[in-house]
C-alpha cells in the first residue's frame, strides 16, 4: 500500500488501540454471555472491532515503515510488543467488563461516538476506505446496544437499578472521548460532541435513564496515562508473543 | 498437468470451484469479493475484498484461491485485498441467492434503504417470519424463526 498521509500516526493508532482494547474486553463474554444467542452477538461485534483494529494497525505499520525507511512495524508489532504507556486509548475501553448493563451500556455509548467519527472519516484521504467499511458494521453495533439499553432501562425495577448504577460508573470516563489530544482536530471533536449528545440524551430519556449532572472527567488514556486495568490485560493479551517471540499457528 | 490458459475470463470461470469456507455452497464469485483478475505475463493477481472487517474466513479465501490456481497450473499468484469500494451484499449473483436459499439460508432481501428482513422461510416458503437474534452464527448472518413451521434458520443480511 502506497500511503500518502496527513494524519499523524498516533491520531490512527489512538483509533487502533480503542478498536482492540475494547475488543479484548468483550472478548471476555465469549462463553460467558447470558444466552447463547448474546454470547454471539457480542463476540460478532467484538471481531468486527478487531478486524477495524487490524486494518487501522496495518495501515499504521505501512506509514511507521514509510517514514523509518524500514519493514520493523507490522500490525503484530503494534498490537503484541508495545507497552502499556504507548497504548492511547481512552479509558473507558479499559475499564473491566462489569455486568451485563455495564458492558452494553459501553458498546452503545462508544458504538455512538465511533459511528459519527467514521462518518466523519468517511471523507478523509487516508481513512475513507477503512471509515466506510467499517461504518456500516458499526451502525450495527449501535442499533444492538441501543436496543439493549433501552430494554434494561426501561426494564424491571431491579434490571433499571443497575442501569443506573452503570451509568454512574462510566459517565466519568465519557468526556475523555471529547477531550482533543494533539493529534486530534478539537473543532470537529466538537461538533460530534455535540451530535453524541443528543443522540445519548434521546436514548437515556427512551430508557428512562438520567445523564449526570457536573460529573469529573477521567482523562489521561490518550497520553498513555491508564487506569490500572490495562496492565493487567496487556499481560494476559501479549504474553505469548513475548514469552514465545513470532509464535504461530 | 493442465496447460495454464493466461485469460482472466478464463480464470475467473476457474475461481467458480473456490467457495467460502463459512458457507460452502456459495463461491468466491457468487459472493461478489472477487473485484478484479490482473495478468502480468505468467502472473496472475486475483483482487478480492473483504465481507466483514473481522471476517476469519477471508485468510482462508485467500489461500485457497492461490492453492486451487496453483492446482491448475499457474505458478505465479497473487492474491491482494482492497478495502474499497466496500464489499456489500448487492455484489452477491442471483445465482448465489438461489443456491442459499437451497441451501437453507434466507438470502439478502433489502425492504427499504435501511430495513431488511428474509422473504421467506427457506424451509415452507412462509412469509410468517420473526427475528431471533441480529447476530447468528457469523457476522454476516441474523437468526430467525418460521412461526408457522417453526424451523430456525439463518438470514443473510443486507450489508
Amino acid at each position: 500500500m502506497n500511503t500518502q498521509s496527513n494524519l499523524p500516526v498516533s491520531y490512527i493508532l489512538y483509533l487502533a488501540d480503542n478498536n482492540l482494547i475494547l475488543a479484548q474486553r468483550n472478548s471476555e463474554w465469549c462463553g460467558h454471555g447470558p444466552i447463547l444467542e448474546q454470547d454471539i452477538a457480542i463476540t460478532n461485534i467484538t471481531l468486527d472491532l478487531i478486524g477495524q483494529a487490524r486494518m487501522l494497525y496495518q495501515l499504521a505499520a505501512d506509514i511507521l515503515n514509510q517514514q523509518n525507511g524500514n519493514q520493523e512495524a507490522t500490525e503484530d508489532t503494534l498490537a503484541y510488543l508495545r507497552d502499556e504507556r504507548a497504548f492511547s486509548n481512552v479509558l473507558m475501553v479499559e475499564l473491566p467488563k462489569g455486568n451485563w448493563g455495564f458492558t452494553v451500556l459501553r458498546q452503545y455509548l462508544f458504538s455512538e461516538f465511533q459511528y459519527l467519527l467514521y462518518k466523519h472519516l468517511s471523507a478523509d484521504a487516508t481513512l475513507s476506505a477503512i471509515a466506510i467499511k467499517s461504518l456500516k458494521e458499526v451502525t450495527y453495533h449501535v442499533q444492538w446496544s441501543r436496543e439493549w439499553v433501552l430494554r434494561l432501562g426501561d426494564g424491571t425495577s431491579e434490571s433499571h437499578q443497575k442501569m443506573m448504577d452503570a451509568v454512574q460508573d462510566i459517565w466519568m470516563y465519557t468526556g475523555e472521548l471529547f477531550d482533543a489530544a494533539p493529534f486530534e482536530d478539537a473543532p470537529v471533536l466538537q461538533q460530534i460532541q455535540t451530535v453524541w449528545q443528543q443522540r445519548i440524551a434521546e436514548t437515556f430519556e427512551e430508557a428512562t435513564l438520567t445523564i449526570p449532572e457536573n460529573v469529573f472527567i477521567q482523562k489521561g488514556g490518550k497520553n498513555g496515562i491508564h487506569t490500572e486495568h490495562l496492565g493487567y490485560m496487556l499481560a494476559e493479551m501479549q504474553y505469548l508473543q513475548r514469552m514465545y517471540p513470532n509464535a504461530t499457528w | 498437468m493442465v496447460t495454464p490458459v493466461y485469460d482472466t475470463k478464463h480464470i475467473h470461470q476457474l475461481l467458480e470451484a473456490v467457495s467460502d469456507p463459512e458457507i460452502p455452497v456459495l463461491s468466491v464469485n457468487d459472493l461478489g469479493i472477487v473485484r478484479d483478475i490482473r495478468i502480468n505475463g505468467h502472473q496472475v493477481e486475483v483482487v478480492i475484498t473483504p465481507t466483514y472487517s473481522g471476517c476469519p474466513a477471508m485468510d482462508m479465501i485467500a489461500e485457497n484461491i492461490r492453492f486451487y490456481l496453483h492446482s491448475c497450473g499457474y505458478d505465479d499468484v497473487k492474491v491482494t485485498t482492497v478495502l474499497s469500494p466496500a464489499w456489500t451484499t448487492d455484489w452477491m449473483t442471483e445465482t448465489g441467492k438461489r443456491k442459499l436459499e437451497e441451501y437453507g439460508i434466507a438470502p439478502p432481501n433489502r425492504l427499504t434503504r435501511d430495513i431488511d428482513a428474509p422473504r421467506r422461510c427457506p424451509r415452507c416458503g412462509s412469509t410468517n417470519t420473526r427475528e431471533i437474534s441480529r447476530f447468528g452464527s457469523t457476522a454476516c448472518k441474523s437468526l430467525y424463526q418460521c412461526n408457522d413451521c417453526k424451523e430456525p434458520f439463518d438470514y443473510f443480511k443486507c450489508h
